[in-house]
């Protein structure tokens, strides 16, 4: 079957598609977009984490036909502007993973950045106040890291949501 | 394999009628597994979320709720706590924010596995499912809905389409045993609910046993015990009396997430807890009124 999805702002069609094929095959294997990872098929990870229209999912665990006419936003889609991959301004997220040293082998990354991203937006993007520990520790619950043992992506959730508070500052200062 | 996805519930009754095979997927959450690891290759997937009436939620005037089978856990903890506060502590526990934002009750009682968590807050609330068909609706009590392990009430042709929660009349509450706080398919879970003004008790038990269950020898024992005209805190006896019944009403087995001994053992202590909770804030409730 056919299916077309709005993939990080950009309508997109997929051909050929398997009834029971997941959305992430759909991104990964089918629209050239390997951010999002397998890691478990079985939404136990959240390496696949992106949004579907505005709320974080498991591709893993949503149907290719479940997204037709949606909109989606996969890791691809966070840093800002024109340009392709490395080309491109990270997000303020992206950029604390890696000030912090977050990031390892980098398999879960991509998931992480899509919640966390979800995370801040709920939060201090919507002029709340920071994440706590516990709150932070409850939104990434579904997103498993085997090499870092969290701490540094702890650091990496806190650096962000400082750096976007001083910048909602600022803009609202100005 | 084919994927109808239609946009309206009649559509959807008569896709089904057709094909009683289809597999009917909302959140996707069990449905995808199975997929994804060829452990399910039905002809026909039949997609529930573009209809937009099981999506959603009501008040039908008289305290009760009517929730349709499409709404995610995730919306549930946020809309629903006063009105479902049981369902609501239930769903709370369920996986991941992720699966939250897909899994739904229709779902959980569509698959009717013993470890679902929103199932114990069904039972102990005496809250009714709705089952549509080309032929019409009927409720069935979820206390009637669950036959045999993965058997359920619902036949071939019927779509579970909501719901229904009476008003609640008092504090209802929820535990869970697992190996962390998220993430985990329950070792076994308890649901307690008190209906201060029918002045009966409601339990509901998880994952201990072939289908959820309720200990209703401990129902009446509760219901005597407490003092409905001014709710004072019972007899440690009776506390532990409660536990012991709801132990005695499980019917668990030994399996890789825990053995039958500690299932057991479990339930005792999240019975006496839950009622602990409850008659606080019954108590408290009392006091205000
Ligand atoms: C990582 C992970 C963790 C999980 N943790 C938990 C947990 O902690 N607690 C828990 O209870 N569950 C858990 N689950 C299981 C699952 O999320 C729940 O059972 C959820 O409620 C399923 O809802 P769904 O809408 O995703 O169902 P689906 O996968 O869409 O469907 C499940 C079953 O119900 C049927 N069905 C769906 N909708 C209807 C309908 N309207 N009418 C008739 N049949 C229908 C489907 O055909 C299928 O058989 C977990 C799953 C995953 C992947
Ligand atoms: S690959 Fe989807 S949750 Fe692991
Ligand atoms: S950095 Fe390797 S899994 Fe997280």
């Amino acid at each position: 079957m056919r299916v077309n999805i709005n993939v990080n702002g950009q309508n997109v069609t997929a051909d050929d598609v398997w009834a029971g094929e997941s959305l992430l095959y759909v991104l990964r294997e089918r629209l050239g977009l390997p951010g999002s990872k397998n890691a478990c098929e079985q939404g136990e990870c959240g390496s696949c984490t992106v949004y579907l229209d505005d709320v974080t999912v498991c591709s893993c665990m949503v149907a290719a036909g479940q997204a037709e006419g949606r909109s989606v936003r996969t890791v691809e889609g966070l840093a800002q502007g024109a340009g392709k991959g490395g080309d491109r301004p990270l997000n303020s997220v992206q950029q604390a993973f890696l000030d912090a040293g977050a990031v390892q082998c980098g398999f879960c990354t991509p998931g992480l950045l899509v919640q966390t991203d979800d995370l801040l937006d709920r939060t201090v993007g919507a002029g709340l106040p920071a994440p706590t520990d516990p709150e932070i520790r409850e939104a990434l619950a579904g997103n498993l890291c085997r090499c870092t043992g969290y701490e540094k992506i702890l650091d990496a959730v806190r650096l962000a949501a400082d750096r976007l508070a001083d910048t909602d500052n600022a803009g609202s200062n100005a | 394999m084919r994927f109808l996805s239609p946009s309206t519930l009649q559509e959807a009754l008569e896709a089904k009628a057709e094909h009683p095979g289809a597999v009917p997927i909302t959140g996707g959450t069990d449905v995808m597994v199975e997929l994804n690891f060829d452990k399910r290759r039905p002809d026909l997937l039949l997609d529930l979320t573009r209809v937009a009436e099981l999506g959603r939620w009501e008040a039908d005037g008289e305290g009760r709720t009517r929730l349709g089978a499409a709404v995610p856990y995730s919306r549930i903890i946020a809309e629903l706590p006063a009105l479902a506060p049981g369902l609501a502590k239930a769903s709370r526990t369920v996986a991941s924010p992720q699966i939250r934002n897909r899994g739904t009750v229709g779902g959980n009682l569509g698959g009717a596995s013993p470890a679902g968590d929103a199932l114990p807050p069904l039972l102990a609330t005496d809250a009714l499912v709705e089952l549509a068909s080309v032929r019409g609706t009927r409720t069935v009590r979820a206390r009637d809905y669950f036959l045999s392990f993965r058997t359920t009430a619902r036949r071939d042709d019927e779509l579970i389409t909501a719901v229904v929660l009476p008003a609640p009349a008092g504090p209802q509450h929820f535990a869970k045993i697992g190996t962390r706080n998220a993430m985990v398919i329950a070792v076994t879970s308890f649901a307690l609910a008190l209906d201060t003004r029918g002045r009966t008790v409601g339990t509901g038990i998880g994952s201990a046993g072939p289908t959820p269950l309720r200990a209703e020898a401990a129902e009446d024992f509760l219901a005597g015990e407490i003092d409905w005209d001014s709710p004072a805190p019972l007899p440690e006896a009776a506390v532990r009396r409660f536990g012991e019944l709801v132990a005695a009403a499980a019917r668990p087995i030994d399996d890789q997430r825990g053995s039958a001994a500690y299932r057991r053992h479990a339930l005792s202590v999240m019975a006496r807890r839950t009622l602990t909770w409850s008659i606080t804030d019954y108590r408290k409730e009392a006091a205000c009124a």
